[in-house]
């Protein structure tokens, strides 16, 4: 990261601030890793970046990415996926527990910041274990893990094993202000599934996981959060009862917050027709309806953020039979590409996308991403029209199973500045 | 590749539309499905003669590759390839590499490496098949022996060629599938066979835990009530029920499910009189079927054996040949992009 006195000003394009519309860039003046001046187009500038037919928006912010470091190395690291984050355009990622060790301690947590800080391409955030080793059955050390600068606390994908340790561990956080993060799943409904319980999984004969498996455990959350005065995010949604039930919790004063993984907004469980173990994901993609009611819910800010969900695997993890395969996609670099194919095709605003891709997701940790005076410079320049190939090749996470493969995409990613500091350029 | 091509048909058929591996019926028309029927009509006569061979695999190397024990589906696979003068090689790989931790690819590379033309599959795992025909070289046939809850297209194929043995053709047929559906790649199998081929109406009888979400979508109706399900049917297939079943709280007990779906005589009689049964076997004789049925005058229980054989020899040869055929085209295809 950059942080030297050397200025820089971006001038062209349209801007997204943060929140509202895009407009035309007025210029963006960068000093000291900092936004100095937006509409300062006097001013002179050590170096110049033309962005004229790009967009400049804050850098993404994700609230659930697996850098897999320390202790999946064949999977990936923080250097390596920390880099296809800011290929994606992602300025800061929040590092799921789910590590080896699991982040369940302090110690863990600084091992995953010194680590961040000496070769991480963007800003890491990790989030908290609430549970012991991610076993669901003992409180974690939350006030440590928050001490040592864990943004929230969750289970990572596992489930928490009954109702009574989930309020405890509900109540344990609030003590300290901290946002619990969940990925609703009942796990006796969920059983052995690893596809959505619907008409695919019927004709190929794939076990189910059933959407009362989110649902209930979505009901069950919403429940002990209005009990325990904890402020709860929900994390990765896939079914449409559930954004229902998020409206309605909203309606009634209840602290919750959500997100869905763009995957959910672009595909079925269609996707896995050939038995594609690329697609086998969790929670599973689920039908039309489900993608329908997950986008209507970003639409109208139901669902606070977009994530990547990004579970980069080394290929012996996914060439496998469907079943044996594990779940995931690595995802990162593909985020923004998806949702402007959402964009192009009516279904959402190019504001709303990148306001769920930004300010959005900082909100839930409590941090704010905007193009402002005085903002650290964490800003991403991408060409909306222009087409890039996801490949083996042009792909830099370790994970090579994106959702998308030898297809051109829309959205190249031309720039991502953390702090002032270039994180990612085409230009190399 | 296949994420967007949900059809497998660009797995299991050729460019003229010839089969070259045997994963599923999904996607076969009823034209190549009663080409099967046809071809494996031909063999039956070569079981009856004294020599019972015939040499369209002469030199073809067979691998039965049962990652899930089966003493007769492999037999007769065995069986089939022997009569269609093919080595053959038995592997019972639930006991030996994959316990010691290799992977399904590494397995696949090793018996790649020992030529082989043909892989008849069973695998515990839906999807295993697609996974393998993907993996392997080309001009290897994969043939599915059946995979996890998905597909068994062999058996569903040999209770079809009983069925039109016995009813003259699909046209007009009531058809009932009673028992574990849920489980069943067999029922997913015959289900679909038996709307391509026609037959007027199948009905699932079972009750809702042995039943698949959203089953009619497969193309059959449902009846929780036997009784009921058993009027006017030309045909009735029983499946077989494992024990495991009580266990996670899918049936009572034994006693229940035969007093409710098991099949009797009293039962039987509700259908039309010339209905016939059918069971892929192995029986449970007292669970899902009662001896004096299984082995009565309107059981076709052993028929589905012998056809079973017949069956199997007409799609090892019919893939074999499309892979034949499809390794000529590209020589050709090669040898006209050379000129």
């Amino acid at each position: 990261m950059n942080a030297t006195e050397q200025t820089l000003r971006i001038t062209g394009g349209r801007l997204f601030d943060g929140q509202g519309e895009l407009r035309d860039n007025p210029g963006l003046l960068i000093r000291g890793g900092l936004v100095a001046g937006v509409g300062d187009a006097a001013a002179r500038a050590d170096s110049e970046y033309d962005a004229t037919g790009c967009v400049v928006a804050p850098g993404f912010v994700d609230l659930c990415c697996n850098l897999r470091e320390p202790g999946n190395g064949q999977k990936g690291n923080i250097a390596s996926e920390t880099r296809a984050a800011a290929h994606g355009g992602f300025t800061t990622v929040c590092a799921s527990p789910e590590t080896s060790p699991v982040n369940d301690s302090s110690a863990v947590t600084h091992l995953i910041r010194e680590a961040a800080s000496s070769r991480g391409a963007v800003r890491v955030l990790p989030i908290g274990a609430i549970t012991r080793g991610l076993q669901g059955e003992l409180l974690s050390d939350m006030a440590g893990l928050k001490a040592a600068g864990c943004v929230a606390v969750g289970n990572g994908s596992r489930g928490v094993i009954n109702a009574r340790t989930l309020r405890r561990c509900m109540a344990y956080a609030q003590t300290f202000g901290l946002t619990v993060m969940f990925s609703p799943e009942n796990q006796a409904l969920a059983a052995d599934g690893y596809a959505h319980d619907g008409q695919v999984a019927t004709r190929l004969g794939l076990l189910g996981i059933p959407e009362v498996a989110e649902t209930a455990a979505v009901m069950e959350m919403l429940l002990l959060a209005e009990e325990t005065g904890v402020r709860l995010h929900l994390s990765q949604l896939s079914c449409a009862r559930s954004v229902e039930m998020l409206a309605q919790a909203r309606q009634r004063g209840i602290a919750v917050t959500a997100d869905v993984a763009m995957h959910q907004l672009v595909f079925t469980d269609q996707a896995l027709a050939g038995f594609d173990s690329r697609f086998h994901v969790r929670p599973p993609l689920r039908s039309e309806t489900d993608r329908r009611a997950l986008v209507a819910g970003v639409r109208e800010g139901v669902i606070d953020a977009i994530v990547s969900q990004h579970q980069p695997h080394d290929s012996a993890a996914k060439q496998a039979p469907l079943a044996a395969s594990e779940p995931g996609l690595s995802s990162i670099e593909s985020v923004l590409s998806l949702g402007l194919e959402l964009v192009q095709r009516g279904e959402l605003d190019l504001s709303r996308l990148l306001e769920a891709l930004s300010s959005g997701p900082a909100s839930v940790v409590e941090r704010r991403a905007a193009i402002a005076e005085g903002m650290p410079a964490d800003l991403c320049v991408f060409e909306c029209e222009g087409q890039w190939l996801p490949s083996a090749q042009t792909l830099l996470s370790e994970g090579r199973h994106g959702p998308v493969l030898d297809r051109s995409l829309p959205g190249r990613m031309k720039l991502t500045l953390v702090a002032g500091g270039v994180a990612w350029s085409d230009a190399g | 590749m296949t994420a967007n091509d949900p059809s497998p048909n660009h797995l299991q058929l050729t460019r003229d539309g010839q089969l070259r591996h045997f994963l599923t019926l999904d996607g076969l028309d009823r034209e190549l499905l009663t080409d099967i029927l046809d071809t494996a009509d031909s063999f039956i006569e070569v079981g009856e003669r004294r020599i019972k061979k015939v040499p369209l695999l002469r030199g073809r190397t067979v691998v039965n590759l049962f990652f899930e024990s089966s003493t007769r589906t492999r037999s007769t696979f065995e069986l089939a390839a022997k009569r269609l003068s093919a080595d053959v090689l038995n592997l019972d790989i639930s006991t030996s590499s994959t316990s010691k931790g290799e992977s399904l690819s590494d397995t696949l590379l090793n018996l790649e490496a020992m030529a082989s033309d043909m892989f008849v599959v069973r695998h515990s795992q839906s999807g295993a098949q697609h996974f393998i025909a993907e993996s392997v070289t080309p001009g290897v046939a994969i043939i599915n022996a059946g995979d996890g809850r998905h597909a068994h297209p062999t058996q569903a194929m040999l209770d079809m060629l009983t069925i039109r043995q016995h009813k003259g053709g699909f046209e007009g047929l009531k058809v009932a599938i009673v028992g574990d559906i849920l489980h069943s790649r067999v029922a997913r199998s015959q289900i679909r066979a038996l709307n391509e081929l026609g037959a007027a109406e199948v009905r699932a009888i079972a009750p809702a835990t042995l039943l698949p979400t959203d089953v009619e979508s497969l193309g059959c109706t449902v009846e929780y009530d036997m009784a009921r399900g058993m009027k006017d049917l030309d045909v009735v297939m029983m499946l077989r029920l494992q024990k495991e079943r009580m266990e996670g709280a899918l049936l009572p007990s034994e006693r229940e499910f035969y007093r409710l779906y098991g099949l009797n005589q009293e039962k039987l009689a509700l259908a039309k009189p010339d209905c016939i049964v059918m069971h892929p076997g192995p029986i449970n004789r007292g669970v899902e079927i009662e001896s004096a049925v299984a082995d009565g005058p309107q059981s076709v229980i052993l028929n589905q054996v012998t056809n079973g054989i017949a069956i199997r020899m007409a799609v090892m040869s019919m893939a074999m040949s499309g892979q034949t055929a499809e390794r000529q085209q590209k020589l050709s295809d090669t040898g006209e992009a050379a000129q």
